[in-house]
């Protein structure tokens, strides 16, 4: 019990007691609510008996204050008005203050929600579409810019970086291998393994090797291998260049003279472009091996009889189809990667928000690239 | 003719609606400690970025040693920019670099130097800086006020004769930042270098600064100090004047009032 309240005929006296702090904040709220106002003209409060009073407390105290100054009732203090009353006492401002801006806000809307259901995703519609194309803008203004920066650097090829382009090889090539090797083998026996129930139905068993060497070469050995760069470089690449940006370090490699398109941008862009390729080779390779030992272990084909499947299925063409992919699956990675980064400012929120959607956009394009590939190779004939 | 080293004509810098300079002037001569003050939010980062070129003002002429940075190409922009360093409020050193390397790295930018003289030249500005023997070290192992001195020796690398301080003594306790203090004017009387400074800190503008820039109303009041002390606007006189100044002040007083000699004595 934090207070006791004695009625008179239009008098109420109140004896607050305890400990008036904000642990207790609840108790003090319901007491002080269950307080009878009604037809008091006059609020006497004892505050004498107060064990402690701290802000939060003082200021439920005054609300209940004001609603006795609300319900026509004086209120006075027995034993002096605590101090801390008088720091919450623009409390009636403040509380005013929003309860008045409430109401004129509450006229104004009123008459929109009738529209609003129309007007409103119309306007997100129209919103996220101007965006989009200035997105869009920026991308490729930033590739030009690449574009620019590469030229310029192939005329003095120190500009080039060699050291940095052979450390974004490493970090985003080597270091991805065993990743790469993995999902390649796991894939072409699936691949093989399902392609074989399917087959055995014609008795084309033997037909696996086919399947897989086509599909691994033209289109599984890249596209994966591109997936998952664009997860594990295209988030590095932006988490980095974004925390140097938050750092000011991108900042200082302006006011150093240093072009941070050259340092920063160029040798992840061509690291990349380096090592997808590569990394597609070896996907290539690992995927036509693990076609090779299913078809070994549960088809019982042999290996030279699976070599030379393969050899026939795949034309000249076959491999280069899916190996040309690889630098401009790289290029849009490393793109979206080093694009979103630099555009980090502010907060860590952004850098995640941003690192985010680098990954998401790096592997849409890929997919949407590897669709247009698809179109022109079928439209050549290839 | 001789340029004023900063000489900043008609700045206008807007974000949106809100207009933070309007029609800023500022001069800096050579051999200056000019240090910038304002209130938190007047735009003295966004004037000191605007120098830099890290941000294109909307309307004012910015020029350094009369070069009107607004107006050159990028190569005749690296070629000013080799001529002044700059510290950042948090260091902005590499975190993926040393010490060492993040002093080196505008010497490899700019200067075609042998691996040995490279090598020597970034541990004789780490030593200039008291920071000899932590070459090896990345930017994550250094205390604050370490931080700040690995970023004035990666400004010093070239050797400018112009410095860009951002805050130089924020975050750091009275002993360290006086050290700061200290080793600036070495710096700055032996390497004669001119120095614009943004700075909060009282004790660092009385000890070093020759004149102070004052931003207030969104433009520039630039003066000695001496003469900012006189100056009749409400802000500069809170500033100078202010409870902070004045127990700096009383502080003084009551050291220089004690008696000379006895044990060492701090003030009252």
């Amino acid at each position: 019990m934090y207070l006791s309240s004695r009625r008179s005929d239009d008098a109420l006296a109140l004896d607050l007691a305890g400990d008036w702090r904000v642990r207790n904040f609840g108790a003090l709220a319901r007491e002080l609510a269950a307080v009878p106002l009604a037809g008091a003209h006059s609020v006497l409060i004892d505050a004498a008996r107060l064990e402690a009073l701290d802000l939060s407390a003082a200021w439920l105290l005054q609300g209940f204050i004001e609603r006795a100054h609300a319900a026509g009732a004086q209120v006075h203090f027995i034993a002096g008005e605590p101090d801390l009353i008088r720091l919450v006492e623009p409390r009636a401002a403040t509380v005013g203050a929003a309860s008045a801006a409430a109401v004129p806000a509450v006229t104004i809307e009123s008459p929109a929600p009738a529209r609003r259901w129309l007007t409103e995703p119309l306007a997100l519609l129209g919103r996220n579409t101007v965006l989009a194309g200035r997105d869009s803008l920026g991308g490729l203004s930033f590739l030009g810019r690449a574009a620019l920066t590469l030229l310029s650097a192939i005329a003095r090829p120190r500009r080039l970086r060699p050291v940095s382009i052979a450390r974004h090889l490493y970090d985003t090539g080597v270091t991805a291998i065993p990743i790469i090797t993995l999902i390649a083998f796991l894939i072409s026996v699936i691949i093989a393994y399902l392609g074989a129930q399917q087959l055995a139905r014609y008795g084309a068993t033997i037909l696996v090797a086919d399947l897989v060497a086509i599909g691994v070469l033209r289109e599984l050995g890249v596209l994966l291998t591109a997936i998952i760069v664009a997860g594990r470089s295209g988030s590095a690449f932006a988490a980095e260049i974004g925390s140097m940006r938050l750092n000011e370090e991108v900042d200082a490699l302006y006011a150093m003279g240093v072009d941070p398109f050259e340092v920063l941008v160029l040798p992840r862009l061509l690291g990349l472009a380096l090592a997808l390729p590569l990394l597609t080779i070896v996907a290539d390779l690992v995927g036509l091996a693990g076609g090779a030992v299913l078809c070994r272990a549960v088809l019982h084909i042999p290996l030279s009889q699976y070599l030379v499947r393969v050899r026939e299925a795949i034309s000249a063409t076959t491999f280069w189809v899916g190996v040309i992919k690889a630098p401009v699956f790289a290029i849009l990675i490393g793109a979206a990667g080093t694009l979103r980064g630099m555009q980090v400012s502010g907060s860590s929120r952004e850098l995640g928000r941003l690192t985010t959607m680098a990954v998401v956009q790096a592997i849409f394009l890929v997919i949407l690239a590897d669709a247009i590939f698809a179109i022109v190779f079928m439209e050549l004939d290839i | 003719m001789i340029y004023p080293v900063v000489e900043v004509r008609g700045l206008v810098n807007r974000f949106g609606t809100q207009l933070v300079h309007d029609g800023l002037d500022m001069e800096v001569r050579a051999g200056e400690v000019f240090g910038v003050i304002g209130a938190s939010g007047s735009g003295k980062t966004v004037l000191l970025r605007s120098i830099l070129g890290l941000r294109r003002p909307q309307a004012g002429v910015i020029r350094l040693q009369g070069r009107d940075i607004t107006r050159l190409g990028p190569r005749q922009l690296t070629a000013v920019k080799a001529d002044y360093g700059v510290t950042f409020q948090h260091g902005a050193l590499f975190s993926s670099l040393s010490v060492l390397q993040n002093v080196q790295v505008p010497m490899l930018e700019h200067l075609a130097l042998p691996a040995d003289a490279l090598a020597a030249l970034a541990h004789l500005k780490l030593h200039l800086v008291g920071l000899g023997a932590d070459a090896g070290k990345s930017p994550a192992q250094l205390s604050g006020g370490m931080v700040k001195r690995a970023a004035l020796a990666r400004a010093l690398a070239l050797d400018p004769g112009l410095l860009f301080l951002d805050e130089p003594t924020s975050g750091l306790d009275p002993i360290s930042a006086a050290d700061f203090d200290a080793l600036l004017l070495d710096l700055h009387r032996e390497l004669r270098l001119t120095v614009v400074m943004i700075t909060h800190d009282l004790d660092t503008i009385f000890r070093t600064c020759n004149r102070v820039g004052v931003i207030v109303d969104r433009r520039m009041v630039s003066d000695t100090l001496e003469g900012m002390l006189d100056n009749p606007h409400p802000w500069i006189q809170a500033y100078f004047h202010g409870v902070r100044a004045q127990s700096r002040a009383r502080l003084a007083a009551s050291a220089s009032a004690a008696p000379v000699g006895g044990g060492p004595r701090h003030g009252a």
